[in-house]
């Protein structure tokens, strides 16, 4: 069943007098389970397609089913609760709170549900475990290195269940090393929790990860292929 | 829905980080909360002592004096008429529904002297009534019998002032004085009352039977006719309607007819000092609608930080945003964050508030009233001040794109 189906999906810009199709009639599925890397050089329209398929932006024109869910045109509390029910994002920038520890980084979204769950702070410890931080809980995030900060992020989006895992150039601010730490970790996730991973990068040597890649080009998929090792 | 406790930690953490901010911030609060607290203190201090003093009057006191008179073309001032009796006063009592009792006076100045000391005081000639009107007690000795008043005794009632004049450390009691040079003799002493609020010493008076006043001191009052007639209503809602009463009966009884003005004057004292009552319960309420300005600025200066806090946190709340808070949570967590600078603010105002009234009743001297009507007041209306200003700032937190929130640097 596919996770993410896109049907005619339309993202337009006005500039002036000029009008910019961020998003140009994409219609595409994502399968549950999949991992997808998306590409294209900047501007070309992936990181409009990732705040659209993570509800953060809505499109000017088409449908998106999420979860069998039509989320084209609801409103913004409405996407709050389908992100925080469905989506994990994981940010170049990790985009943790700072002056707040590991723990309750990862606690944030659970704070956020519909029934906060009471054993919250357990489910957070369980998200570190799962990530290799358990002895990292208390520290902040200028205590910790971008690796474990990459880490307490991907904590914070699997935390609440989510069945779609976002990233947006989630290795754009690591090393080599710990970037493809960080991938294997993205693969282990999909393999072993079944998790549909939905990535966007720009960098070749990070999409080969992936499974499929989707090319962006102005607005367009111009290529859409499964990615054989 | 929000989890307060874990908004109130977050809260606390934001407003820790920048400790001098927040307390200058709070300072304002301070200031405001602390001032309402104090000014309502002084002003509910001084309007009681007014009130106190007016119980020292005697309570729901109306006088009646003759009116005036005109002698060859030269008109005399009011009092100087001698047609009050006391048949009026009599009358008054027994007839006016809501008249509790009366006391007839004539009075005058007159030197008094015990041994080698002498003083001069004001004499009045009055009946075993008149400590029941002026709610007077006794120190010590006894009131007059009507026998007294009947009989003309030659017994008087002493002040305190007077007694400590010519007695000194001396009992006073069974002493013959002599007032005029007529001997009278002690029965009793009055209870202290102090100072009137215009500054007159209540206690510097001597009581003696009107008859014999009349009689042996104030021969120019013809016989049964007195200067003036003390009254008291039988409560404070029924002063009107007793002054109404009392009127209605003297000018049946001095037969004037429907267009021939009063040939007396009634004063209803405690209404007079009502009215100054009043006046310093507005000054008390004028001090604190001031007061409260200052908290007003306070609340302008907790909404001043919360849209910096907002501006400074945007990256914060697209990142609680994208996790999935709705505009209510966001707009709750900055919500409750102004209400705790606020409420922090009020009570260390309400602490400074009542320290500063006591300081001043302390080394000032003024008398203060600390409510807790006023506390609980100031107090709620400084949260109050909280939400309202930084309702604002929340909203506008709360209706922060995600994805531009995210890109905030």
């Amino acid at each position: 069943m596919a996770l993410i189906e896109t049907d005619q999906l339309e993202k337009k810009y006005e500039v002036g007098d000029s009008i910019v199709f961020a998003l140009d009639k994409v219609s595409l599925q994502i399968s549950s389970g999949e991992f997808v890397a998306v590409m294209g050089p900047s501007g070309s329209g992936k990181s409009t397609f990732m705040n659209v398929i993570g509800c953060l932006d809505e499109p000017t024109a088409g449908r998106y089913l999420l979860d069998g869910i039509d989320v084209s045109q609801m409103n913004r509390d409405a996407l709050a609760e389908i992100r925080n029910e469905k989506i994990g994002f994981v940010f170049q920038g990790f985009n943790l709170l700072s002056r707040t520890t590991a723990l309750e980084n990862v606690e944030v979204p659970l704070l956020y549900s519909k029934h906060i769950p009471k054993d919250r702070k357990d489910k957070a410890r369980e998200a570190l475990k799962l990530l290799g931080l358990e002895g990292r809980q208390h520290h902040n995030p200028n205590q910790l290195s971008g690796g474990q900060q990459q880490r307490v992020a991907i904590a914070r989006a699997l935390v609440n269940n989510a069945p779609l895992l976002l990233a947006d150039e989630p290795t754009g601010n690591l090393d080599t090393k710990t970037s493809i730490e960080i991938m294997e970790l993205f693969v282990r996730l999909n393999e072993e929790k079944h998790i549909t991973i939905v990535l966007v990068t720009h960098e070749p040597d990070i999409s080969i990860f992936s499974k499929r890649i989707i090319r962006f080009l102005d607005g367009k998929i111009i290529s859409d292929q499964e990615n054989k090792p | 829905m929000i989890n307060l406790p874990s908004t109130i930690k977050i809260s606390l953490r934001a407003l820790r980080v920048n400790k001098m901010r927040s307390a200058l911030t709070m300072l304002g609060i301070i200031i405001g909360v602390g001032a309402v607290i104090t000014m309502l203190a002084v002003g509910k201090g001084a309007s009681n002592k007014i009130s106190e003093q007016i119980a020292t009057v005697g309570s729901n006191l109306i006088m009646v004096m003759p009116g005036s008179t005109t002698t060859s073309g030269i008109r005399l001032g009011s009092g100087s008429f001698q047609n009050l009796t006391r048949s009026d006063a009599e009358a008054i009592k027994n007839e006016c529904s809501s008249v509790a009792t009366t006391a007839p006076v004539i009075n005058g100045s007159a030197q008094i002297v015990y041994g080698n000391q002498n003083w001069a005081s004001i004499v009045y000639g009055t009946d075993e009534n008149m400590l029941e009107v002026r709610d007077w007690t006794l120190a010590s000795g006894r009131n007059f019998y009507e026998q007294d008043i009947r009989s003309a005794t030659k017994v008087c009632i002493l002040g305190q002032t007077v007694v400590d004049n010519l007695f000194g450390n001396d009992d006073p009691m069974n002493k013959t004085i002599r007032i005029k040079k007529i001997p009278y003799s002690v029965i009793g002493v009055l209870a202290s009352k102090g100072q009137s609020m215009m500054g007159q010493d209540q206690d510097d008076v001597i009581y003696v039977p009107i008859s014999s006043a009349q009689r042996n001191l104030f021969g120019r009052f013809l016989p049964g006719t007195v200067r003036q007639i003390m009254v008291k209503a039988k409560s404070a809602e029924e002063l009107e309607r007793a002054e109404t009463q009392i009127k209605e009966l003297l000018r049946q009884r001095h037969r004037i007819g429907p267009n021939q003005e009063d040939d007396f004057t009634v004063r209803n004292l405690t209404q007079m000092m009502q009215m100054a009552e009043e006046a310093s319960r507005v000054m008390s309420l004028l001090l604190a609608a001031i007061a409260s300005v200052s908290l007003l600025v306070g609340g302008i200066g907790i909404m001043n930080i919360m849209l910096v806090s907002v501006t400074e946190r945007t990256r914060e709340i697209g990142i609680r945003m994208a996790v999935g808070a709705k505009s209510w949570d966001i707009r709750t967590q900055f919500i409750i964050e102004a209400l705790i600078l606020s409420l922090i603010g009020g009570l260390i105002g309400v602490i400074l508030g009542i320290v500063a009234a006591e300081l001043l009743s302390i080394f000032a001297e003024w008398t203060i009233l600390i409510s807790t009507f006023s506390i609980l007041m100031s107090f709620g209306f400084s949260g109050l001040v909280g939400i309202f200003f930084g309702f604002y700032p929340a909203y506008k937190a709360s209706l922060m794109n995600p994805i531009d929130a995210l890109r905030h640097e």
